[in-house]
């Protein structure tokens, strides 16, 4: 097995801590929290940091919790924490459709949510969902702690906005009116039944979904989109997008969100989004598979994530369902 | 001819396996839980491009490093004669390079350091100069006028080709395609695959410098070959070179050849007089060891209106790599590849195999391929639903209406194979049954009307096993003869040494029942010895499934031998003629009075005794023997793969696996089954996801488990497993052997199910693996090639 | 730098390199070799050991990580002589051939029947998804599982 580089190590007794050891290092510092995404670079030898900051006491950053209006998830959170909490999966399908995907258990165990977004592999799932859900990163720095969104924080393959002397402690998400776990019985007249019914049918609720293709368990996607639609009456009062491995600008597809507000979730609309969203596609052609393939998946994994999305959205009434219908 | 028993063989059976005691308690011996005090460990530098002039090495900051003891450079090789190594296939290969390299991980340097963390430290210390030549990829384009000449150090070499080799009647085959009402053909590829056991290839390496003794440990499915060629290439002299080949963790081929880096530990330890370990990481394992198949294939079948098939034509483009380093027995450079007449009765074949050098990695012999019959069976599978869809008929009908019927076995084929015995009607009918085929057919026609796509799939094989016979069959000059030691100890406890050579297909289980059901012992008391060339007679290891037809029959000779030397003990203690006893119950017993008996530890203690033997019969009570196999056995199977198929996306799920295996007389049936899940597995992942791919520039793409993705859990469903039992009529106890059966089956199956799926979509054929983009590509009418990427 | 950790119930303190992967500490400097490793890219599993009762791949996690923690191997999988259900089921269901993926499997069954006594075939398969084995195509290892679940007793195996 191939074995990494000297590297020296310290480790962080509390966030501030963190940050100072940061500062004082210098750019060739690197965070270590699960490692699963660092530790396989350098023992490629792709990544070889003069040292490294190990945060993994830092149990105050390893949370689920809903704040408010908003689900907060600490950036230490493992992603077998995201997939076992109950109340995560049923404000949020997306994100459990999207963690049973992520590596496998094992690795789920110690990987990290933010140690897997700030890593920022253009076919991280994770990146992706919290893009269509619109979530907020939280960073702290010397200089206090800000917040960015989602669709901002990643600024290219393997680049986020997070600095040198920085970390990412938190990922907040909105918990929107219409949220299924919160408000049963939504909607005026009924629950509508099939999700997709036009306006006035009284459909009223959020829904989200997540679709990977991948040649095998466990694989990085060759193409995944996730979405979260919120339905007002019947009619998409906001629509979020996320779309994995297949070129998309910060991993959304703004165009097909736009198209779809204030439009009832019929067949074309959904079909026309899908299309929208691979349009603004630009997938490189490697090992799992061919850009036109891709560019294709786009669109088909696109309408079909909204498709369920809604389906989940006008069921926002009923206990929702643990495991994605198609 | 021995007759066999197929009733009565009380210790046949599911015996649970002896080796499970120390695996489950994680005590196994694997080659890197060996440590030796003072033991050094090695790495290799490896080249980074594909083809390429050395201009010069420069190891000297490596030698300074402070944990470093020694570096070796061909250079310092070819000093002592080292730098190259004869192949299995009478071609040679480098063991560091010297002049060129001529694949993407070729070994240039090794590196022997304190631990094994330093010793990749220093790797990044040698400098190496390379002069960049354009690499030869594409095998289609290796006999092209200008292509690149990878073996300039051939002298007088030319070209890229490695040898023409064909089999069957050129002219009564044209003949009979001429004649045919319908022929059809196809191009496939058989990707280049790797085995990938889980366990990477490694060695320590122990010289002694005070006695010239030269230990090796080491992954070897041939540990007395491996002996012979050390003894060979390093001068020591053989009988001063032990190879102990401790548990290993899966082979598959993979551990059959001899690897540079072995070499290199070995040249180590006698420079440093210390140990030296060499552990191969897996993306050297991948890149640099033998891979297995990536033949190029151009299939023809002829058949008359009716659906008889008249005859087969096949001419193959065989990527070698950059060295010939196949191991198959000598007289046939393409294996066994000329199976390809398959299970059908035909009245012509003929085919052509070309190999050739390119940038790649050498070896081609591998994976459970039973040599090449992994290629032969394939193409005939595919060409058979081929043919169907061409003639709109069924592929089981199509199948059952020319399969060869019992009475005609045993059977030459037209390209001289003699199957030996096999009801080929009985298994096919078997397997549709478990299936519920004509329900499948159902279900599939009503899923079409819905837009919903599911496939069924055949594959029916025959195998050519247990190589071989000795007159026809060697590998680098040394016949595939196998030998057993047996030998009872005074209280009737016995210890089988043989030569074959487990990976964890369970001989220290099988091969005690065979031997305890022969004397009447319990296989508890058998211990069965293997895996060191000091403790075990001489025989060409393991791989070809060729362990229960020869060794296994080699270890059923030696105690049917012991059993008649008992014989006549046992005439010594009840002083009667030897004609007076018969063997019944597990005891010699008297003829007339069954309650005079005695049993084989009885009759050991007399063998030790003072007891007065006739003139000729030796005292104790072993033997040995040499088992020279009459022929190959003739495995065969019927296997049925249900996929569905979301066209869509192109993803495809394998919901159901049907496998009938023969394999004659069954030993251990648990184990047996075990062998065949493992070969459904390998059929899913080759037919699905595995292939080792390049780009133009020589990169090879499948160096991790990143890429050269392998089946897990999730994708393999839970077999339905039947099983006919024909004997082999010349093996001493009927049996076939099993090892490769579900490897060479089951691909075709497969890929047969997901073209059998997309056929309203018009494809009549994709190649291997048949990943999500591929099976898209193929509905759009614009299939990707599996051996070049990008 | 200076690790302490607890493996199979036993203390072990050692003077390390920062870069030295759990999976090499554990069988090169503790002698531990039942825990194996098969692959460069944390794909395989044959390292999967326990750490502090949670399964983990030992080839991308740093012995320094594992500072002050538990780890269990498969070497402390048993009670003394007598073998987890896990173990027995192995053996009586040919659950392994070569044994090189074992040790890492039954450990993480051992952890599945923990937190789920009575899992389906599917949350087996699931729950081994991330392992590899080229010897057995699975389906042994799924009913040894199985095995172990029906013959997991009240004893609790989970802390040796």
């Amino acid at each position: 097995m191939q074995v990494p580089a000297h590297v020296d190590y310290e480790r962080a007794a509390s966030v501030e801590h963190a940050v100072a050891l940061l500062v004082r290092y210098g750019p060739e510092a690197r965070i270590l929290a699960g490692g699963h995404s660092l530790i396989p670079m350098m023992k490629l030898r792709l990544a070889q940091p003069d040292i490294l900051i190990d945060i993994n006491r830092l149990t105050e950053l390893r949370y689920l919790r809903i704040t408010g209006a908003e689900l907060c998830i600490g950036a230490l959170a493992r992603h077998a924490d995201l997939l076992e909490s109950v109340e995560a999966g049923q404000h949020f399908a997306i994100l459990h459709d999207a963690e049973r995907v992520i590596a496998d258990p094992v690795v789920r165990n110690w990987g990290t949510i933010g140690g897997s977004l700030c890593q920022a592999d253009p076919s991280e799932d994770l990146s992706a969902a919290f893009a269509a859900l619109k979530g907020t990163m939280v960073v702290r720095g010397p200089d206090g702690t800000r917040t960015v969104s989602a669709r901002e924080f990643h600024t290219g393959a393997y680049q986020t906005v997070v600095g040198p002397a920085e970390l990412l402690t938190e990922i907040r998400v909105p918990i929107r009116r219409g949220s299924s776990a919160r408000r049963p019985g939504t909607g005026r007249r009924g629950t509508g039944s099939s999700g997709t019914g036009g306006p006035g049918t009284g459909s009223s609720g959020t829904g989200s979904a997540y679709l990977k293709v991948a040649r095998r368990a466990g694989d990085w996607p060759v193409g995944a989109a996730g979405a979260v639609i919120w339905l007002e009456d019947g009619i998409i009062a906001d629509a979020g997008i996320g779309l994995t491995a297949l070129g998309a600008p910060h991993f959304t597809a703004v165009a097909a969100e736009d198209y779809l507000l204030g439009k009832p979730p019929s067949e074309e609309h959904l079909t026309t989004a899908g299309a929208l969203a691979a349009g603004q596609c630009r997938p490189v052609t490697d090992q799992r598979g061919p850009a036109d393939y891709k560019l294709h998946l786009a669109g088909e994994l696109t309408t079909r994530v909204l498709r369920l999305a809604v389906a989940r959205a006008g069921q926002a009434a009923r206990p929702p369902t643990a495991r994605p219908a198609a | 001819m021995q007759t066999h028993k197929t009733s009565g063989n009380e210790v046949y059976g599911a015996f649970p396996r002896k080796e499970d005691a120390r695996f489950v308690r994680g005590q196994g011996t694997y080659v890197d839980d060996i440590a030796l005090p003072g033991m050094l460990h090695g790495a290799i530098l490896r080249s980074p491009l594909a083809h390429a002039r050395i201009v010069s090495v420069d190891a000297s900051a490596a030698r300074a490093h402070p944990r470093v003891e020694a570096v070796l450079t061909g250079a310092d090789l070819a000093e002592r004669g080292l730098a190259w190594m004869p192949t299995m296939s009478g071609d040679v290969q480098a063991v560091l390079a010297t002049d060129k390299v001529r694949f993407q991980g070729q070994e240039i340097a090794f590196v022997i350091a304190r631990d094994r963390y330093a010793a990749r430290d220093a790797l990044e210390l040698i400098a190496v100069e390379y002069e960049p030549l354009p690499p030869l990829i594409d095998a289609r384009t290796a006999l092209d006028a200008g292509a690149p000449l990878i073996r300039d150090d051939l002298t007088g070499r030319t070209d890229n080709r490695i040898f023409d080799w064909s089999a069957g009647d050129r002219a009564a085959t044209d003949a009979a395609f001429a004649a045919a009402d319908v022929a059809v053909s196809c191009d496939m590829i058989y990707p280049r695959s790797h085995p990938a056991p889980l366990e990477t290839c490694g060695i320590v390496a122990d010289y002694s410098t005070v006695d010239g003794r030269l230990t090796v440990w080491s992954t070897s499915q041939a540990p007395h070959a491996h002996r012979t060629l050390y003894a060979i290439v390093t001068r020591l002299p053989e009988h001063k070179i032990r190879i102990v080949s401790p548990d290993i963790g899966g082979g598959f081929g993979n551990k059959a050849p001899v690897y540079p880096g072995y070499l290199c530990a070995i040249a180590a330890s006698m420079l440093t007089g210390h140990a030296v370990k060499w552990v191969e990481d897996r993306s050297e394992n991948l890149m640099s060891t033998t891979f297995a198949r990536d033949y190029h294939m151009h299939g023809e079948i002829a058949a008359t209106a009716d659906g008889r098939i008249l005859a087969l034509r096949a001419r193959v483009l065989a990527d070698h790599g950059a060295f010939n380093a196949t191991a198959q027995p000598s007289k046939y450079p393409a294996g066994f590849f000329h199976i390809f007449t398959g299970s059908y009765d035909l009245r012509a074949a003929f085919c052509e195999v070309t190999g050739v050098y390119t940038s790649k990695a050498p070896g081609g012999v591998a994976y459970s391929c039973s040599f090449r019959i992994t290629e032969a069976v394939f193409l005939v599978e595919r060409l058979v639903d081929l043919l169907a869809r061409e003639l709109g008929a069924d592929p089981a009908e199509l199948r059952m209406r020319n399969l060869l019927r019992p009475e005609q076995f045993p059977y030459t084929c037209p390209t001289g194979w003699q199957y030996d015995s096999g009801d080929y009607p009985r298994a096919l009918r078997l397997a549709l049954e478990i299936a519920g085929y004509d329900e499948l057919r159902r279900e599939q026609a009503e899923r079409r009307a819905r837009g919903e796509y599911m496939g069924i799939g055949i594959s029916f094989f025959t195998e050519g096993v247990g190589a071989g016979p000795r007159s026809q069959m060697d590998i680098f000059g040394l016949g595939m003869a196998d030998g057993a030691d047996l030998r009872v100890h005074p209280t009737g406890t016995a210890v089988l040494a043989i030569s074959a050579q487990t990976q964890g297909q369970g001989h220290e289980t099988t091969f005690a029942q065979l031997v305890a059901q022969e004397l009447g012992l319990s296989p508890d008391d058998v211990e069965v010895v293997h895996g060191d060339t000091d403790r075990t007679p001489f025989g060409l290891g393991t791989y070809g499934s060729r362990s229960t037809p020869v060794s296994g029959a080699a270890a059923v000779v030696a105690a049917r031998k012991v059993r008649e030397r008992a014989r006549l003990v046992a005439a010594a203690m009840l002083e009667l003629s030897a004609d007076d006893l018969e063997w019944a119950e597990g005891k010699w017993r008297v003829r007339g009075d069954p309650e005079k008996a005695v049993g084989i530890a009885e009759i050991a203690m007399a063998a030790h005794s003072a007891l007065e033997l006739p003139d000729g019969v030796e005292g104790h009570l072993d033997a040995s023997a040499v088992y020279n196999p009459p022929n190959l056995t003739f495995p065969f199977g019927a296997y049925l793969c249900v996929t569905d198929v979301d066209p869509a996306t192109g993803e495809v799920k394998v919901r159901r696996f049907v496998a009938v295996d023969d394999c004659g007389v069954r030993i251990n049936p648990m184990i047996v089954e075990g062998q065949v899940h493992r070969g459904l597995a390998d059929g899913i992942g080759m037919a699905l996801m595995q292939a080792i791919t390049f780009d133009e520039a020589g990169n090879c793409l499948g160096g991790s488990f990143m890429d050269y993705l392998l089946p897990t859990s999730m994708e393999c469903p839970s077999p339905e497993l039947g099983a006919t039992v024909t004997p082999s009529p010349h093996h001493p106890v009927g049996a076939k052997g099993i090892g490769e059966s579900a490897t060479v089956g089951s691909p075709a199956a497969v890929v047969n199910s997901v073209i059998d799926a997309l056929s309203p979509f018009g494809v009549r054929h994709a190649d291997m693996p048949l990943t999500p983009a591929s099976v898209w590509r193929a509905i759009q009418g614009r299939p990707l090639r599996p051996d070049i990427t990008g | 730098m200076k690790v302490t950790v607890t493996v199979n119930g036993t203390e072990h303190a050692r003077d390390v390199e920062p870069r030295l992967l759990l999976i090499h500490f554990l069988r090169d400097e503790l002698g531990l070799t039942g825990s194996h490793w098969g692959c460069d890219t944390s794909n395989c599993g044959a390292c999967v050991v326990w750490l502090d009762d949670t399964p983990i791949k030992s080839c991308t996690v740093l012995a320094v990580m594992a500072d002050g923690r538990r780890l269990t191997t498969v070497e402390g999988l048993a009670r003394g002589t007598e073998l987890d259900p896990v173990q027995q089921g192995f053996a009586a269901c040919h659950g392994l051939q070569c044994g090189f993926c074992t040790p890492g499997m039954m450990l993480t069954a051992r952890w599945l029947l923990n937190r789920n006594p009575d899992p389906s075939e599917a949350e087996v398969r699931e729950a081994i998804s991330g392992q590899i084995c080229r010897c057995t195509g699975y389906e042994n290892i799924v009913r040894s599982v199985l095995w172990a679940a029906k013959h997991t007793g009240e004893a609790d195996h989970a802390n040796p």
